[in-house]
């Protein structure tokens, strides 16, 4: 079985983001990148699968010339080889789904995961988007998977219980926190990772179909109060909650 | 200029997060123009179709079949895609549930246009839609203008009122064929009539400073007074303390309820970005100078193991 995995490089989920001085991007000279968590468990679903017969594993990304690393990363972990479709200029959500649609498409993949969403941007969306381009079924957000004959078997999580979903093979699944526990690559398989191939393609220019008008911070919350200490600040603090905030009866 | 709005129904009920929505989309509507549309599809709809039009939809497309009972992605999203083709929709709006989040991005593919999720403003301006989102988890928002439409565009659950304005809701029977290719075969219950974190009103969220798996018996006991969802840090859900399900942060859920007791929660980053939107947070916490008092608007220092039961007591009176 041979399984695409879809990634992408972002910051650390532990920086602090901070703007640049026209407010027009985040600041990203000292920050820390790192493979998106949610594409950690992506990558892994794919590895334990052929691990459990056989096939390869090829991690892609969309980006620029650094996400690069991001590839190496998910070689490091045991992928076999890599696609980088390079950035070059600008682009929008439906650009991106269609640049990664091509290559799943080309690749004639069984199965496709991809993180259920990108810690930077949050859009969530590239994974539902490519399979629906390439007519694909799709199941998102999945925290337990079974792969049966031809078929997977997967649950996702819903507001206040989980869908169990079908879906034959090909098909793209996003993979949820809870779906398994990431490999750290070992010494091993970083230096694996420098010798296995990395395919580099070009990617179109899009004119994007939306125009960032700039990015601002949450307002801030005013400064609150410490109520008391210990137990003998509790009757103040119901009072608090039911005569000035009016939060409860 | 229309504006369709997807309204989710879950046994009969419309989700409170449709009628927010419905809302906003009623009032961008009326700010380019336009009139106001909803779509729905499943079966057993005639409550949510009098739901629509009791807040303002013009017409509502409604796609009723055993077959769609249960959510089907390629029967639902040609259900809307229909809608938004025969209303001549401007924007696309759909509530941003775990069936909205799966359901608007194919949406947009299918549509083959732009895709803006999980917005927290919507503003018309000069006849063109710029919303804002949160980006990082809420760390930093970026501000975004529709430059091709029609658009698809998600809303943040508990961000916009729903607010009732009865609408002539005439209504539009679609027949709509499709291929299921994943199919839901069954939906489990998990954490009885508890609410889910995301839908609550009220939300208990407890971390290590509750030392026990166990004491998280305290903080189920607050929330069943008040009725309450309950919430998990990253540390006690990583710990196998509690459910991902309750897991609020980044790589958890994002929440904004009118009330957010954080108990024993230092205000890791992650988990600040997750709830920093409840209107009234009250922490509960044993180190005077954790990050969470910064954002907390009622803080409490002490020990939490004491302070819920007594919490409790008190607010039962």
């Amino acid at each position: 079985m041979n399984i695409a995995v879809l990634v992408k490089q972002v910051p650390d989920t532990a920086a602090q983001i901070r703007l640049n001085s026209d407010k027009s991007w985040i600041e990203t000279r000292d920050l820390n990148w790192v493979l998106s968590p949610y594409d950690e468990y992506a990558v892994e679903e794919a590895l334990k699968t052929v691990e459990a017969g056989e096939g390869e594993v090829t991690a892609i990304t969309y980006g620029g010339d650094d996400a690069v690393e991001t590839l190496r990363k998910a070689l490091a972990m045991g992928a076999h080889k890599a696609v980088h479709i390079k950035k070059s200029g600008f682009t929008d959500l439906l650009g991106t789904a269609q640049a990664l649609a091509k290559q799943v498409e080309a690749g004639g993949y069984d199965l496709v995961f991809a993180g259920l969403k990108a810690t930077d941007d949050e859009c969530a969306a590239i994974g539902p988007m490519v399979a629906t381009l390439l007519g694909m079924p799709c199941i998102t957000e999945v925290s337990k998977l079974e792969i049966g004959d031809g078929k997977v078997t997967a649950q996702r999580e819903i507001e206040g219980g989980v869908e169990v979903v079908e879906a034959p093979m090909p098909c793209l699944l996003t993979a949820q926190k809870g779906l398994n526990e990431p490999r750290y690559p070992n010494l091993k398989g970083i230096m694996m990772a420098k010798k296995k191939p990395v395919e580099e393609v070009e990617a179109e220019e899009v004119e994007p179909r939306v125009e960032t008008l700039g990015m601002s911070y949450p307002s801030e919350r005013p400064a609150g109060k410490i109520v008391g200490q210990g137990v003998e600040a509790v009757p103040e603090l119901v009072r608090l909650l039911r005569e000035e905030a009016r939060v409860i009866e | 200029m229309s504006v369709l709005v997807y309204i989710e129904v879950r046994d009969g009920v419309v989700k409170k997060a449709s009628l927010e929505a419905f809302s906003i989309g009623r009032k961008i509507a009326g700010e380019l123009g336009g009139n106001v549309n909803a779509v729905l599809a499943g079966s057993g709809l005639d409550s949510a179709v009098e739901k629509a039009k009791a807040y303002g939809a013009s017409k509502v497309f409604v796609a009723e079949s055993g077959d769609m009972a249960s959510y089907v992605p390629e029967g639902y999203m040609k259900t809307v895609v229909e809608a938004a083709s025969q209303s001549d929709a401007k924007v696309v709006l759909a509530a941003a549930t775990s069936q909205g989040r799966d359901l608007a991005p194919r949406l947009a593919a299918k549509m083959g246009v732009m895709f803006m999720p999980d917005v927290t403003s919507i503003e018309v301006e000069g006849g063109e839609v710029k919303i804002s989102r949160p980006v990082y988890a809420g760390k930093v928002y970026m501000n975004l203008k529709a430059k091709v439409y029609p658009v698809v565009i998600t809303t943040r659950p508990n961000t916009f009122d729903a607010v009732e304005e009865a609408g002539a809701g005439e209504k539009v029977a679609l027949d709509i064929s499709f291929e299921a290719k994943a199919k839901v075969i069954e939906v489990k219950a998990t954490g009885g009539d508890r609410l889910d974190v995301t839908e609550a009103d009220v939300i208990v969220a407890g971390g290590r400073g509750l030392k026990e798996p166990e004491n998280f018996k305290l903080i189920e006991d607050l929330a069943g007074t008040l009725g309450a969802a309950i919430g998990a840090t990253r540390a006690v859900v990583d710990a196998g303390w509690r459910p991902h399900s309750e897991q609020v942060g980044q790589t958890g859920k994002t929440v904004g309820p009118t009330l957010y007791f954080a108990v024993g929660i230092s205000g890791a980053v992650q988990h600040l970005a997750g709830m920093r939107t409840s209107k009234t947070i009250v922490a509960i916490n044993k180190d005077a100078d954790a990050p969470i008092f910064k954002v907390a608007d009622y803080g409490l220092v002490g020990d939490a193991l004491e302070i819920l039961p007594a919490l409790n007591e008190a607010l039962k009176k």
